[in-house]
């Protein structure tokens, strides 16, 4: 049985029943799944989870879905305790959650597998979405699984990795000629003309939902407690807010102590809008020009933006923008001290980390989680300058010679 | 007929300009405003605009070429 009840609107409260929806009509905007948490009360236990499946689907009483779900094997991701990274910046007690090893490399699994889900609870024949990379294999992938039509649109300036990497489980892939916002106004004009479940329009609500694993999850591998701080990357702020609302929800449900986890989102700086309001003091989230290496994040007009800003400043946490450089080398010291390859986007994480611990803000001895959400290799021409090889010839002598000082 | 739904975010030059009315009388198009904050530097409003869909396309095209930043009401539907 599900808990879900209605989609109420962020903004101005208005409630609507569960559709495929995603703005109410009144103020234009976005809205969100609630439950009912009193009949989850003493129904929803620690012990219940610890009872379900090893995958984002044993918190499934908070997910917003009836029966059965698409998986394809997602969550339930490794929580390591990053002693090196830690040693290096000056932390005792960092934890990384790899989210790099779910099956399409990146947490969109997560909230894919909750959309698609819904999708075939409504009807859907076809999902669609619009993304340069991990979205778009995510999206492809669930499909193939639920045995629906999947249409992908990309920007044409879209890599040839990522092509491959959307165009292997079959969806229709669409390349639109036209810069980034030209996509951005030819899917929301799609997304009114056909009936199709748009993963981030009229599924939106419930493909929010399933960020919340990403905090689920955390809590129950660190014995059911909040972290002292989370450092999350934020491209529509979507994922940040998500985190926070699960925290939220398992303090009131009486799984954890009330949250006090301060919450650091974590953006390029060529793409901060949230980044710049936070600084700022301001009260709106102005849209900006996205131009980063980071691609997962470049996100202008942040849908979510003003809503995770909101978190970060009542947290007590903070919001940080480092530099394509400063990104490139947070890539390379988690992969060179945990072994972990992550993409850029992962890379401003462990940028931030650094900047944070430097300065004093994040303490020593707090309980730090980042969140690293997509693997590396797909994006591996960011740090393709680290194959520096030693050439030799096939005999001992010329291994030695060339090597003399390595060996 | 059809229903966009927008957001403008009009840069100060800008702010004094009767650009909405200016929309809805030369391209036949309804405003309807549904959030917005002006200040005097800066200022956005989410609006739904009615009409015939090349008028509402025309006059998208109109106020970009004045100067104001149109995005999707639901914000960057690219995600990566």
């Amino acid at each position: 049985m599900s808990y879900t009840r209605v989609l109420r609107c962020r903004k101005c409260g208005q409630e609507y029943p569960i559709k495929p929806i995603n703005l109410c009509e009144f103020c234009l905007s976005p809205l969100e799944v609630v439950y009912d948490y009193k009949a989850m009360r003493g129904e929803v236990t620690r012990e219940k989870f610890a009872a379900g499946p090893h995958s984002m689907w044993r918190y499934k009483d908070l997910l917003p879905v009836e029966g059965d779900v698409i998986d394809i094997g997602t969550g339930y991701t490794p929580l390591i305790k990053a002693d090196n990274l830690g040693q290096e910046l000056g932390l005792e007690q960092l934890y990384i959650k790899n989210d790099t090893v779910n099956p399409t490399f990146s947490f969109k699994d997560r909230p894919v597998s909750a959309a698609v889900t819904k999708a075939r609870e409504f009807g859907f024949k076809s999902i669609a979405c619009a993304s340069t990379g991990n979205l778009a294999a995510s999206v492809a992938a669930h499909a193939a699984k639920a045995k629906m039509k999947a249409y992908v649109f990309v920007p044409s300036d879209t890599e040839s990795g990522k092509l491959v990497g959307a165009a292997i489980y079959g969806p229709v892939l669409v390349v639109v000629n036209g810069s980034y916002d030209d996509v951005n106004r030819l899917c929301a004009t799609l997304a009114q003309k056909y009936k199709w479940g748009f993963i981030n329009i009229n599924l939106r609500p419930y493909y929010a939902e399933g960020s919340k694993t990403l905090a689920y999850e955390v809590v129950e591998q660190l014995g059911w407690r909040a972290p002292d701080c989370i450092l999350h990357p934020a491209g529509s702020g979507l994922s940040f807010t998500r985190i926070w609302k699960g925290l939220d929800e398992f303090a009131m449900l009486g799984l954890i102590k009330p949250v006090k986890t301060h919450m650091y989102l974590v953006q390029a700086a060529g793409s901060s809008p949230i980044v710049k309001a936070f600084e700022s003091g301001s009260l709106h989230v102005n849209p900006v020009v996205a131009n980063t290496i980071a691609k997962s994040i470049a996100i202008g007009n942040p849908a979510d933006g003003i809503y995770a800003l909101k978190i970060a400043r009542e947290s007590s946490g903070g919001a940080c923008a480092v530099t394509d450089d400063e990104i490139i080398a947070g890539v390379k010291l988690l992969a060179q001290t945990e072994g972990i390859f992550a993409e850029a986007t992962g890379g401003a994480v462990i940028a931030s980390l650094k900047k944070l611990a430097a300065a004093g803000t994040i303490k020593k001895n707090e309980l730090t989680v980042a969140y690293i959400t997509g693997a590396g290799p797909r994006t591996q021409e960011v740090v393709s300058d680290v194959v520096k090889p030693f050439i030799v010839q096939p005999n001992l002598e010329s291994f030695e010679e060339v090597l003399h000082d390595q060996i | 007929m059809i229903k966009k739904q927008v957001m403008f975010t009009f840069p100060e030059k800008l702010i004094k300009e009767p650009i909405i009315f200016n929309l809805g009388r030369q391209f036949k198009i309804v405003p309807n405003i549904r959030r917005a904050d002006v200040t005097e530097s800066k200022g956005w409003v989410v609006l739904e605009l009615e009409g015939e869909e090349k008028d509402i396309d025309q006059g998208i095209a109109w106020v970009i070429s004045k100067g104001v930043r149109v995005d999707p009401v639901v914000g960057d539907i690219i995600e990566g």
